[in-house]
């Protein structure tokens, strides 16, 4: 495993293992994205995250927030000692990201499909003030259930938002309630140009994430739940459960 | 009032080059002149409006002052997570127009009415409300407070008030002043109100902006500890504000608004109006019960 992603994820063990909250397996699955966008793509300063000239990105599938979390601290937006208040009564960081408390956290989301649509009205509004500044919006495929998703892909493709990219977190969470099935085919009947990518390979990521398009593109990152704790990975008992102290020394053995 | 909506941000739009307007594929001919004007700032963004009032936070993060207009039920109770969550909780700015009020498309039937706007909007901390009592008034209001940094909410309705006050946002208006009872007139009810109290002592208040709510001018203004409610929604909607305000004495309360059913009639708004009461003869006999 990749080493600083290794630290990272040990920070969102460590802070849900302490505060009996937080989605554990939803961080891991997006978590390889999150580092490459912040590592390697965005264009946004930690010490000034409310640059009028900046990348932007939203968290649509909130209860991921951990993974933000670990990614902004170790970005240096804020100490990762904030780490060790997650969920407490007056921390910054909660269950969910909230953009006037956490710097870096652009949108407050948590619902599933608000993130997307907002990040619509952030990419036409960059149109119109004719910026080059582009928007990654990440969603999950249980989000996709949403009719919000295809609002916002239908109005992403009417207003040609060329500046947005939608990562779709495939990780299949939902095929026990709703399977979306393939995804990609369906943002390009929306008129999206798509990719899918193995939402693990930073190579991949980072790739998709710098791709030309000349409409919106939507990234179909297959992922893998909970990836890298092995008996974490695409196991439901997992999804909204922090791990005890046994646990936690066995998940940490996995992931080594 | 629709008129004067369409003038009104013609004007905000030529003064303010962060105004930006989303239709719900309603009022689209009206804006026909604004649609060429200002093409990078007019949207016709289509029915699907808990996405429209996502965007319209985007947009409002973006530093745009958005005006989202559709039918009341359509842009309130279909879209009341995302003004929950995407302008209330993120603390964004922008304004959400509606047509329609209670039953103004009483033809149409059950779908289209929305008697229960405003009281679910009040339960949402943060949003502004206001309800115009005329063309006039919409104008006035609109202008005072589109660009303050809030979510507020503005009804226009098919109900008017044919004489104008000078209306301030967040400020009842002294209409008249008495000793027997005071009356708490929002938006259209005013005249209805009035006719109904003629030759009674009684005090007038009339409220446009019902959240953030006026407390100094009703506690300044109600020495007779009898209120007389009248609301051109769901009744009894401003009742915590009234009795938090007035918390201090002995009060009786009477109140005219929508009773809380389904209204399955048709017809006129008029029509409605009768059935319900929203009557000379039915507020008077509330008024007179309350000064007896």
């Amino acid at each position: 495993m990749n080493n600083p992603l290794k630290k990272l994820k040990q920070m969102i063990m460590r802070a849900s293992a302490k505060s009996g909250e937080g989605h554990i397996p939803s961080a891991f699955s997006v978590l390889d994205i999150l580092w490459v966008l912040y590592d390697k793509v965005l264009q946004i300063d930690p010490k000034n995250p409310r640059a009028t000239d900046r990348d932007f990105f939203i968290l649509s599938k909130g209860h991921a927030s951990l993974a933000l979390y670990a990614v902004l601290a170790e970005k240096g937006f804020f100490s990762p000692s904030e780490l060790e208040n997650f969920g407490k009564f007056d921390s910054m960081l909660g269950g969910h990201p909230d953009r006037n408390k956490v710097p870096g956290v652009e949108a407050s989301t948590g619902s599933l499909g608000h993130g997307f649509p907002i990040s619509i009205g952030i990419a036409m509004g960059l149109k119109i003030r004719r910026s080059v500044r582009k928007v990654f919006v990440l969603i999950g495929d249980g989000e996709c259930n949403e009719g919000t998703v295809w609002e916002s892909a239908l109005l992403a493709s009417h207003h040609n938002l060329s500046n947005l990219r939608c990562i779709v977190d495939y990780n299949h969470s939902t095929d026990r309630a709703l399977a979306m099935g393939d995804i990609a085919e369906k943002f390009k009947s929306f008129g999206w140009n798509t990719c899918a990518i193995n939402g693990h390979n930073h190579k991949e990521i980072h790739n998709s994430l710098i791709k030309k398009s000349d409409k919106p593109m939507a990234i179909i990152a297959n992922t893998i739940k909970g990836y890298g704790a092995k008996s974490m990975e695409n196991n439901p008992a997992w999804h909204h459960k922090s791990p005890s102290p046994e646990e936690f020394n066995v998940l940490l053995e996995e992931m080594s | 009032m629709r008129k004067q909506f369409v003038k009104t941000v013609e004007s905000i739009l030529e003064q303010d080059e962060k105004a930006i307007l989303l239709l719900g594929d309603i009022g689209v001919f009206g804006f026909k002149k604004a649609f060429e004007t200002f093409p990078d700032r007019v949207f016709n963004i289509g029915i699907l409006e808990q996405s429209t009032v996502g965007l319209a936070a985007g947009l409002s993060m973006q530093g745009f002052v958005p005006v989202v207009h559709t039918i009341a039920p359509f842009l309130i109770e279909r879209s009341l997570e995302q003004l929950k969550n995407d302008f209330c909780y993120q603390n964004l700015g922008g304004n959400f127009v509606s047509v329609g009020a209670s039953y103004d498309y009483a033809t149409l039937g059950c779908t289209h009415h929305c008697p229960g706007d405003v009281g679910m909007l009040k339960n949402i901390p943060g949003m502004e409300i206001v309800l115009p009592g005329n063309a006039e008034e919409f104008d006035k209001l609109f202008r005072q407070s589109y660009a303050n940094g809030k979510p507020t909410y503005f009804r226009l309705s098919e109900k008017q008030n044919s004489k104008n006050y000078e209306v301030k946002f967040g400020k009842a208006e002294i209409v008249k002043k008495g000793k027997l009872a005071t009356i708490i007139a929002v938006g259209p009810m005013l005249e209805l109100a009035m006719m109904a109290s003629e030759g009674l002592d009684v005090t007038i208040l009339y409220y446009t902006t019902v959240i953030p709510f006026d407390k100094k001018t009703l506690k300044e203004n109600s020495e007779s500890g009898k209120i007389l409610l009248c609301e051109p929604y769901y009744a009894g909607a401003l009742l915590p504000e009234i009795l938090e305000t007035l918390s201090s004495k002995p009060i009786s309360i009477e109140s005219v608004g929508v009773p809380s059913r389904m209204m399955t009639n048709y017809g006129t708004a008029c029509e409605h109006d009768e059935a319900i009461g929203f009557t000379y003869k039915n507020i008077r006999e509330k008024l007179l019960k309350l000064i007896k």
